[in-house]
């Protein structure tokens, strides 16, 4: 049996987060009535010219920026020649010969793995409109309101060898448009949509193989599924003695497979030339250096702080680095509960808070618990006012909205930590007066009894004495 | 009145000596009356236009008019104006009532300027004798079974048929400079970018310009005035600081007016050999225009043109792929032509477009779209592309030995209704002298010079970027000195 190598190259329209679109004054608002978000401009009314929009080409200059590439300081615009009835003027600006965005990397971490992806390309476009099959008396709507929307389509070269590598790509791609906010990465709406470009050949073989075009995945879970089912089938279909024609394909959910949708003798000849109706892009330094100014500090540096600032492991400073909040949430902690509680800050971010938000599928920027009162919780934790036990009841309060901070809760639940001595004491003497027989139990050598004493000595106290000093005295106590 | 100039039309309403509405209904009554000869205006619809003068006559009541406040002007049907049926020449557009105004018609309403209607025009802007239009040839009110010229035949028409005092037009290869000469009219393309292209339907965007068609240099300047500008809404309008054109016809003034100023002859027009691409009569008129032109102290030299010869080949490459683009969008989806009966969406495309574009422009559309296809695109469009810029070169070297460039606007007057429209390359060489001015962008016009045998010919004047106050003070002071320009048509009467 022949081994396989898998080769793998994503193309992603993100939508950008600009409020007018890229050639018109129109609102990009999503879900608005069909046609009431399209102007003259939009529908191509005879006559009309577009203007560009300087908001996109900063989105464009960030993303430069944020992958390490060159921002061309001279880019075109092209005209993309087809008809589609929600494509208004018969064409779609884009980018071709000269894109606005030329190389850069991204970094892809593949469990402890580290991987570089090398972009080829980034080009800004402007969306169609979409066409409503839902019945209008037999007849097919069309609503331009998305037409216009400008997107940012990165390209990357085939450097992707396997799904796991691109699902990580596009995680990783789609956490950094978010990042550096030129995309809300909405994938429902449609603000964030990947073709994967699939071919296989033999391992050790020099060139590609021919490649099939996996059209608008808008999930990474069907990326996931339509990449492995693509590879499979195009393995299958070789093995067979079948060859693989050039297509572009679309995936099904349903059925999990993936559907050719055109061939290449079917597809467009799109006539590229430079649109007369704008000027080249011309981006000088200076607008450049203003963008980079402007720019937050990225997650690899981020993360490469948290790891030498805070002592964090790669692995904890990766999850904090996930997304720009979480990042500002964790250094909004930290700034209240102080530095040298970066490790338990961390947990409590990227475990507890994290699972609590999860099982609501709320984003941190909805959380209940603020920064201030998880860092107030944490705070509490550190000096041993309490118990990581009672923190968990507490942070359970601040996030049903009981109280409006640690503090309050502790006070008004009298949850403060028992760590008198002489009140332990007693209280242990009365636990061992009151269960004769787990004394006896542990004399005779059974350990779990003693487990069992201080768990009747914490739940005298509700959990509120100091665990380590029940332990110690009790066995004090017992003599052990 | 309405052989009056502009400046006399003001100065009558300002006067009081007749009000916007009298002068409005003047002309509406003679288009009422002649238009069904010449077949100038597509459009007409006196209601609108009497209330625009209505309006103008409170404004000139209150003191607050200006310069074309109450003036009649005719526009190409190729501007978009707002509650206007806007054609462009074409089937396709014959039920498309405007919604929006062009910034041209903008800039003339908040003149206080009154719509008289709007102009026939070869299909899309494309045509050289205004045959190709849906609505009907245009007949030359100098003898009405010829030609009027193109694009802006209508336009060109209505002022030589004293059916408007003056008109727009737009021009893309010599649209406005050729009808003006082959009508006896002074028509300017100015430099590209200086008017605004927003609501101007685009026939080839690099390429095409508006401008003013009326009687005199005078008149143009004052046209120009309200259509020049920047606008934001036309990335290729060009921001710079506004010139008073009409204040600057003046600027050279005396016995010798036009002493120091060098006019370029560029030898591709003049030349022993390639004269002879020009009919005799209309190159001795040239030749005595330059005549008068000496008498006003300018001098002649020599200049060349070397790339001027494939203008119109690379003209043919480029404004077509253009076109076969901006065409693009009318696909009967949203407004415009759709045929009654279709099958399928491709079929809805084909039959629409079948129906509603005449044979020039689906000529020109399969053109350009062959020559943008893969495989072609770099023998052709980036082809043309360089050559386009050696015809700028061109241009660029030539007016460092001279000021102006002078030579025939068109090789013929008018020729005969239906006499090349079986031959398109014909046809396309009747431009051959004024295609090379919009693929360098410069501005350019044409003044009569003269009749032939009763037609009249034109002085095509070419100017250096920005050049059209020099233009105008150039073509002004010729016309301060002869009477060509005040002849005008008078066999319709």
């Amino acid at each position: 049996m022949k081994q396989w190598e898998v080769v793998i190259g994503i193309e992603t329209h993100a939508q950008l987060s600009t409020r007018s679109k890229i050639f018109s004054g129109s609102s990009t608002a999503f879900g608005a009535e069909p046609n009431v978000q399209a102007s003259a401009v939009d529908i191509a009314l005879p006559g009309v010219l577009p203007v560009l929009n300087k908001q996109a080409v900063e989105c464009a200059i960030r993303f430069g920026l944020a992958v390490g590439a060159t921002v061309a300081p001279k880019s075109v615009f092209a005209r993309k020649n087809y008809f589609y009835p929600d494509l208004p003027k018969g064409y779609q600006i884009s980018q071709f010969e000269l894109p606005v965005v030329v190389g850069g990397q991204l970094t892809i971490q593949l469990g402890d793995l580290e991987k570089t992806v090398n972009l080829t390309r980034a080009h800004l476009e402007e969306d169609a409109g979409k066409s409503l099959h839902e019945d209008f008396q037999g007849k097919s709507g069309i609503d331009l309101n998305r037409a216009g929307t400008p997107l940012l389509e990165i390209v990357t070269e085939p450097d992707m060898r396997s799904s796991a590598e691109a699902v990580a790509y596009a995680k990783a791609l789609h956490a950094l448009v978010r990042w550096i906010g030129i995309c809300d990465g909405n994938m429902q709406e449609g603000s964030f949509r990947c073709d994967a470009n699939v071919s296989v050949r033999p391992v050790g073989q020099k060139e590609f193989g021919t490649r099939r075009e996996i059209k608008n995945l808008n999930s990474f879970r069907f990326m996931q599924q339509a990449i492995d089912y693509e590879v499979q089938w195009q393995i299958a279909t070789i093995e067979d003695g079948g060859r693989i024609e050039q297509a572009t394909v679309l995936f099904d959910p349903d059925s999990g497979e993936t559907r050719a949708m055109r061939s290449k003798e079917d597809a467009h000849d799109y006539r590229y030339f430079p649109d007369p109706d704008l000027l080249p892009l011309i981006i000088d330094s200076e607008w450049i250096e203003r963008a980079r100014a402007a720019m937050p500090e990225l997650p690899v540096a981020k993360r490469d702080r948290f790891m030498a600032d805070f002592a964090l492991s790669v692995y904890d400073a990766s999850a904090l680095t996930g997304s720009l909040e979480v990042a500002d949430f964790f250094e909004a902690t930290l700034a209240v509960c102080g530095q040298t509680n970066a490790k338990i800050c961390a947990n409590w971010v990227t475990v507890d808070l994290a699972a609590r938000l999860n099982k609501e599928s709320r984003e941190i920027g909805e959380s209940p618990v603020s920064a201030a009162m998880l860092g107030g919780l944490i705070a509490r934790i550190a000096d041993s006012t309490i118990s990581n036990n009672i923190a968990k009841k507490v942070f359970e309060a601040l996030w049903n909205g009981e109280e409006k901070s640690a503090d309050d809760v502790i006070e008004k639940q009298g949850l403060k930590q028992i760590t008198d001595t002489g009140a332990i004491e007693k209280l242990i003497d009365d636990v061992l007066a009151a269960n004769a027989g787990m004394v006896a139990e542990f004399k005779a050598g059974k350990e779990k009894a003693f487990n069992a004493l201080v768990g009747q000595a914490m739940k005298a106290t509700k959990g509120k004495a100091n665990p380590q000093q029940v332990n110690d005295l009790l066995r004090a106590k017992l003599g052990a | 009145m309405i052989t009056h100039g502009l400046k006399a039309l003001a100065q009558a309403l300002a006067g009081k000596r007749i009000s916007s509405v009298e002068l409005t209904q003047l002309y509406l009554d003679r288009i009422d009356r002649l238009n069904p000869v010449i077949n100038a205006f597509i459009t007409v619809d006196a209601g609108k236009s009497l209330a625009q003068a209505r309006a103008a006559d409170a404004l000139l009541a209150a003191g607050k008019g200006g310069l074309l406040t109450g003036i009649p002007l005719a526009q190409k049907d190729i501007f978009c104006a707002k509650g206007w049926r806007t054609t462009c020449g074409s089937k396709m557009l014959g039920n498309f009532i405007s919604p929006y105004d062009a910034t041209v018609i903008a800039k003339f309403d908040a003149a206080g300027a009154v719509n008289l209607g709007k102009t026939n025009m070869d299909e899309f802007a494309m045509g050289s004798s205004n045959e190709t239009s849906f609505f009907g040839p245009v007949k030359n009110p100098w003898d009405i079974t010829r030609v009027p010229g193109g694009s802006s035949g209508g336009s060109a028409a209505a002022v030589a048929a004293l059916l408007a005092p003056a008109a727009t037009g737009t021009d893309t290869g010599g649209s406005i400079r050729q009808p003006a000469a082959l009508c006896n009219l002074t028509g300017l393309k100015p430099t590209y970018g200086v008017v605004s292209r927003y609501g101007m339907i685009a026939f080839a965007s690099s390429l095409d310009q508006a401008g003013p068609m009326a009687r005199s240099a005078e008149d143009c300047a004052l046209l120009l005035n309200t259509m020049a500008g920047f606008d934001e809404r036309d990335s290729t309008s060009l921001d710079r600081p506004t010139e008073d054109y009409s204040a600057q016809l003046n600027a050279t003034a005396g016995d010798k007016p036009l002493a120091g100023l060098k006019i370029g002859l560029p030898k591709e027009f003049f030349g022993a050999d390639e004269r002879t691409g020009c009919s005799p009569d209309v190159m001795q008129l040239v030749e005595a225009a330059l005549a008068e032109y000496r008498k006003l102290g300018a001098e002649t030299v020599e200049i060349s043109l070397p790339n001027m010869k494939r203008s119109v080949a690379a003209y043919y490459v480029i404004a077509p792929a253009e076109a076969s683009s901006n065409l693009s969008r009318f696909d009967g989806v949203r407004y415009g032509y759709r045929a009654a009966e279709y099958s399928d969406l491709n079929d809805m495309y084909s039959k629409s477009r079948a129906q509603g574009f005449g044979a020039e422009v689906k000529r020109r559309i399969l053109i350009g779209a062959y020559v943008l296809s893969h495989g072609y695109y770099d023998a052709y469009y980036l082809q043309a592309q360089r050559i386009r810029r050696l015809i700028a070169n061109d241009f660029v070297a030539a007016f460092k030995a001279c000021d102006v460039i002078m030579g025939p606007t068109s090789p013929s007057t008018a020729f005969k209704l239906g006499e090349k429209a079986a031959d398109p390359v014909q046809m396309y060489l009747s431009d051959i002298y004024t295609i090379a001015v919009n693929l360098a962008g410069l501005p350019g016009m044409s003044i009569p010079c003269g009749m032939a045998s009763g037609l009249p010919a034109g002085l095509q004047l070419i100017g250096d970027y920005f050049g059209e106050a020099k233009l105008l003070n150039v073509a002004h002071r010729y016309q301060q000195v002869t009477g060509w320009h005040l002849q005008h048509a008078d066999g319709l009467a």
